[in-house]
């Protein structure tokens, strides 16, 4: 980190709401709110103490509605407004796609310009959470597909913060995807100033030669646990966190496969045009002749997250993606 | 008056007659001359370009088209309230209300052959584009109607919607939230008896659509929406009501939609004959003509004359839209995002790539 920042150990949930402090604080444009999110802070506690410290005109709960919640945020950020609305879980979203779809994507180009859809949907996703259905899936390809959105996904405290900060301030509007099953598993010291992680932008986080892997969200611990195994397996492996679903880093990835000549995408989500079918796409277009083995996709099933007592045949476990490693660089 | 004509009551507000007779004359509004005759040319130059526009469909100069014949009154009184700085936040059917907030005939025209310019309207001070979805604008202006609270202005948000967009969530969810957070939202309701063929009965087994308010806490009134007065009436004394920081209202206007519901459409199939005719009594125009010339303010000569002399002038702005320079392949990229991605200039670049090699074939 950055010389002489004063620094504070902070879990996502912290390092979240840090960022709307310091935007709520520092813009008077920005407005955020949601199902619960006013008085008792959001069901993940994502939003706590922010309506004591900024009032419930800017954080404040509003009816039940997700179609409403998108559907306002619209008219606010054409009026000008830089709107940050919750949706409670990205499973409860679906009533809010005609307006992100139909409105939210578009209405900057519709008006050529005239408005802005300066807005951030937030929501946590994805499994292993032993949680009810609707709770875990991970739909992040899907905003990926809607032309005009960015859709940002971090995996530690300090790129939610910078991430979050980024994308408030983003004249576009930003789907941005909270891995819940990471809230409050790492902590790490992130700095208590305002900072930006820049969206579009992966990030190596670790070298090696003989594999690359791409994951991002909750999946970049799980592979950093698979690392470990690699490791003493004598496999040598390079690691990227996307961060970004769209505009997606081509460039990050393409360099490194041109390196490793093989390439790992670990996603949640359905297998089917899914995030490893699009990685694959980019690296056969743009890494064809450096390929060593055919791109892999370690993804979920094309199946309904199962209920708890089956998640775990569901879930992308360290075992799972070093069997999978293993198996690429033995092609 | 919102008590006077609360829903519950099932009275429809009227002021004058198929004949353009005063029937309530404790409602006639106070309209000066001028601003009358003023909206009886605004509604006969919409119409005038409304039925031209139906021709040039037909003519295969422009893509589909929604007609606005019958409903002029609606947008007409609209017109008269609106201020330059409040919002409107139209569907598709308001031409008036169009025109009158600065959007010029031209731009529609260039919409409706298919060009997004058409859609900025850049005189139209706080205006949305056309709204396709059904009852989806709704929604934004309540978020609008929560941006002037907050800042504390004293503006109003003109939001319309159809009677079948009262059947769509969005509707019933814009009106929950703009009634919670008090927002200065007219909504006006065209009903216009038909959601393209399915017929209002069909829609919904309330007694109307006013009467919806009354559960969402906010006040909402059924007027004739072929009597511009009684249509002035209500959106005034509504708007006066919104910015006074009471909330929004609903105002349901029963309004016959003449034409079809697109170019594409054809009511024959769904409606009589004898049901067109026994609308065509009520037809808004003929009302304050009527009205008009009782007070010697109109003559037919009159109309005649400006009607050829509006009719040129739609046919000037359609010939500058006609005339509007050709779709360039990065009007499809450059909008949208306010940054562009490397992705998109690339996928314009490769294309860009493929038009110089077509050109270099010939």
């Amino acid at each position: 980190m950055e010389g002489g920042a004063k620094m504070k150990v902070m879990n996502m949930v912290n390092a979240i709401n840090d960022a709307l402090n310091i935007k709520l604080a520092e813009d008077r444009n920005v407005i955020v709110y949601g199902e619960d999110v006013g008085v008792e802070g959001g069901v993940f506690r994502v939003t706590e103490g922010l309506q004591l410290k900024h009032g419930v005109e800017r954080v404040f709960d509003s009816p039940l509605a997700e179609s409403a919640i998108v559907g306002t945020a619209v008219g606010m950020a054409a009026a000008g407004l830089r709107p940050v609305v919750e949706m409670q879980f990205s499973g409860f979203a679906y009533p809010a796609l005609n307006q992100i779809i139909s409105h939210v994507s578009r209405l900057h180009n519709r008006s050529r310009g005239r408005y802005n859809m300066s807005m951030v949907i937030r929501m946590p996703y994805g499994g292993g959470i032993n949680a009810l259905e609707h709770h875990s899936e991970s739909m992040e390809a899907f905003y990926g597909h809607i032309p005009g959105l960015k859709v940002v996904i971090p995996s530690t405290p300090h790129d939610a913060k910078g991430l979050l900060i980024s994308a408030i301030e983003s004249n576009d509007p930003v789907i941005f995807m909270e891995p819940k099953r990471i809230y409050r598993a790492i902590k790490q010291e992130v700095a208590e100033e305002k900072f930006n992680v820049p969206i579009g932008k992966a990030k190596v986080l670790s070298s090696g030669t003989d594999v690359t892997v791409v994951a991002y969200g909750a999946m970049v611990r799980e592979v950093q646990k698979a690392i470990v195994m690699a490791k003493e397996a004598g496999i040598s492996v390079e690691l990227i966190d996307l961060r970004t679903i769209y505009p997606i880093d081509k460039e990050t990835i393409t360099a490194s496969v041109k390196k490793t000549g093989r390439i790992i995408t670990v996603a949640e989500g359905p297998t089917s045009f899914g995030m490893g079918a699009e990685i694959a796409a980019i690296i056969s277009e743009e890494a064809f002749l450096h390929l060593e083995a055919p791109p892999k996709r370690v993804t979920g099933f094309d199946t309904i997250v199962p209920l708890p007592k089956g998640e775990h045949f569901y879930l992308l476990t360290p075992e799972k993606i070093f069997y999978e490693i293993e198996r690429t660089v033995k092609y | 008056m919102f008590e006077e004509y609360n829903p519950i009551n099932e009275k429809i507000f009227r002021v004058i007659d198929n004949d353009g007779k005063v029937i309530n004359k404790k409602w006639m509004p106070e309209i000066s001359n001028e601003r009358l005759i003023k909206a009886y040319k605004d509604m006969l130059f919409a119409r005038t370009a409304d039925l031209q526009t139906v021709s040039y469909q037909r003519q295969g100069r422009i893509y589909t088209y929604p007609p606005n014949y019958g409903q002029e009154a609606i947008s007409g009184a609209t017109a008269m309230v609106m201020r330059n700085e409040d919002w409107l936040v139209p569907a598709f059917r308001e031409m008036g209300a169009y025109l009158a907030k600065g959007a010029t005939l031209k731009e529609l025209f260039l919409v409706f052959m298919g060009h997004e310019d058409g859609n900025v309207f850049k005189n139209a001070n706080n205006m949305l584009p056309t709204s396709v979805p059904i009852a989806s604008q709704l929604l934004h202006a309540a978020g609008i109607g929560y941006e002037i609270n907050y800042n504390k202005k004293k503006q109003v948000v003109y939001a319309f919607v159809g009677d079948g967009g009262t059947s769509e969530g969005d509707f019933h969810e814009a009106l929950n939230f703009a009634a919670v957070w008090k927002a200065p939202v007219i909504f006006i309701v065209q009903n216009n008896q038909y959601g393209i063929s399915t017929p209002f009965k069909m829609q919904t087994a309330s007694k109307g659509i006013a009467i919806k308010s009354i559960a969402y806490g906010m006040k909402g009134i059924q007027v004739d929406g072929n009597d511009i007065f009684a249509i002035y009436q209500a959106v005034k004394n509504a708007s006066e009501y919104a910015l006074a920081g009471n909330g929004p209202v609903l105002i349901e206007a029963e309004t016959y939609r003449k034409g079809a519901h697109t170019t594409s459409d054809d009511p024959t199939k769904y409606r009589s004959k004898e049901e067109e005719e026994a609308w065509d009594c009520t037809d808004p125009l003929k009302r304050l003509k009527l009205y008009l010339i009782s007070k010697k303010l109109w003559s037919q000569k009159e109309e005649d004359q400006l009607v050829e002399e509006y009719k040129q002038e739609v046919d000037r702005q359609f010939e500058e839209a006609e005339n509007y320079p050709a779709y360039k392949l990065e009007d499809v990229f450059k909008y949208m995002y306010d940054e562009m991605p490397d992705d998109l200039k690339k996928q314009q670049n490769e294309y860009e790539n493929f038009m110089k090699w077509k050109e270099a074939r010939k």
